[in-house]
């Protein structure tokens, strides 16, 4: 056995990103449940202390514990999916290896914040997870994993009433800060969302299997005005993370 | 000894540099355990720890990356496998093994794609990080001083950083440190260039037991930081 740099069978790998508590780990669970029958599956979670995502997907038996394999970050979530992916991607290749031929490899990010975003060097495809109950103006403000993901999930739409947020004028937040791309109110409690998802899962694989689908950097934070630069009025990029939760 | 590396000091820098991507981050090279079990309390301790550890721990790594170095160096990769079980056979805990093997694993992953050397295919499944340090150093045209630096900063420099997440510190009192250590650390690079063309067998061997027992208690924990 070698490491490889380019495994003789190549899955789809589909990252899921969002900030802490938006149920990456339960959209997982339910791509997972719904899509084990007809394409062969495998997980990575990546953890800020231990392996609890791992646990709770073992747990949650959606598929054979072997295929659900941790990744520890030390603490530096952001860094693993981004700034030095070795990690992540010897995960992901040994996990195509050990159970090739694989479909496709979902790979959990740590819960981080709105700038998170997968590298293309790690992922072909990335999902963006926010939920009703972060707050209603989350989609609006932004950032590089809502604009630029390939696919924005706002999860947990059932709660919208509970926590006064109003669900359709978020999702119009979100198609507007996503230019047109797609946006999916998602609620495993409501069996018509979560059929839309695992469909977007088939396009997506179906694209990729294809040839068809060219991994997008969501990028880092989009340019951005600073009111206190009025005297230049200029625009500029961060290279360091802006926390927006 | 020659220094073949002279006029190579920037692609030392490139290896031994923290943001390397070869996944260093997620380890603290045993602070975790040490600063939990209230044997590393403060500065004073922080830098005993260091110190410690760079002369146990960081003079092995030292001395397999120098060896291995100057065997690559001579594209003579036939002492490889005596060299990993004598690495081994230093590590007497199982975690600490695998650490090795696993930080080795992606160090080759990630030099494999920087720097592609034909060497790194022929080191085996999980070769030792001190091996693929000196494997990745020859393939850099450094040599086996600079092999056995690059092994000690970073495994210092890491452990380091980690304080800044594992205790109150300020940031600055944690380099100067670094600063203190750091003709100590050319003198065990120096030294471990100098045992590098001797047999595998005769290479140093201090240890550091209660380091080991920690990262076997590390590896049992519930909730940790730090992945080592």
């Amino acid at each position: 056995m070698h490491d490889e740099t380019t495994p003789r069978t190549r899955a789809l790998r589909l990252g899921v990103a969002g900030p802490v508590g938006t149920g990456k780990s339960s959209v997982i669970a339910t791509i997972c449940r719904h899509l084990r029958d007809e394409f062969a599956l495998g997980v990575i979670t990546n953890d800020i202390y231990t392996d609890e995502d791992a646990r709770f997907l073992k747990s949650e038996g959606v598929l054979p514990e072997e295929r659900i394999r941790a990744v520890e970050t030390g603490s530096c979530p952001h860094t693993a999916i981004r700034d030095d992916v070795t990690m992540n991607l010897m995960a992901v290749e040994d996990m195509e290896r050990d159970f090739a031929p694989l479909d496709i490899v979902l790979v959990e990010s740590g819960g981080d914040n709105l700038t998170a975003t997968f590298s293309p060097a790690l992922v072909d495809a990335q999902i963006f997870v926010l939920d009703v109950a972060g707050g209603g103006d989350v989609a609006r403000k932004g950032g590089p994993g809502i604009s630029g993901a390939d696919l924005l999930v706002i999860n947990k739409i059932d709660l919208g009433p509970h926590v006064d947020v109003d669900v359709d004028q978020m999702v119009a937040d979100a198609e507007k800060a996503r230019g047109g791309e797609p946006v999916l109110p998602l609620s495993r409690k409501r069996p018509e969302t979560v059929e839309k998802l695992c469909d977007w899962v088939r396009h997506m694989h179906q694209t990729y299997a294809k040839g068809g689908h060219v991994p997008v950097d969501p990028g880092p934070m989009a340019p951005h005005h600073h009111a206190h630069d009025d005297d230049h009025g200029h625009t500029h990029s961060h290279s360091h993370s802006h926390s927006h939760d | 000894m020659a220094r073949t590396g002279l006029g190579r000091q920037a692609a030392l820098l490139v290896l031994a540099d923290g943001r390397l991507p070869a996944g260093g981050y997620a380890h603290s090279g045993g602070l975790e355990p040490a600063v939990a079990a209230r044997r590393v309390t403060d500065m004073a301790e922080l830098e005993a720890f260091l110190v410690g550890r760079a002369e146990t721990a960081g003079v092995i790594a030292a001395a397999f990356a120098a060896a291995a170095c100057a065997r690559a160096l001579r594209d003579d990769l036939s002492q490889m496998p005596e060299l990993e079980a004598e690495l081994d056979a230093r590590i007497p805990s199982p975690e600490l093994r695998k650490v090795s093997r696993d930080l080795g694993r992606q160090l080759r992953r990630a030099m494999s794609s920087i720097h592609p050397h034909p060497h790194f295919a022929d080191l085996g499944p999980a070769p030792h990080q001190p091996i693929v340090m000196g494997v990745a150093a020859a393939a850099l045209g450094l040599d086996a001083q600079d092999a056995a630096l690059a092994i000690l900063h970073e495994n210092n420099s890491g452990a380091a950083a980690a304080a800044a997440k594992l205790m109150p510190v300020d940031p600055f009192d944690v380099h100067a440190i670094l600063a203190r250590m750091a003709e100590r650390l050319d003198r065990l690079a120096g030294r471990a260039a100098a045992l590098a063309g001797g047999p595998p067998a005769d290479l140093p061997s201090p240890g550091a037991p209660l380091a080991d027992i920690a990262a076997e208690h590390h590896r049992r924990r519930d909730v940790r930081l730090f992945a080592s």
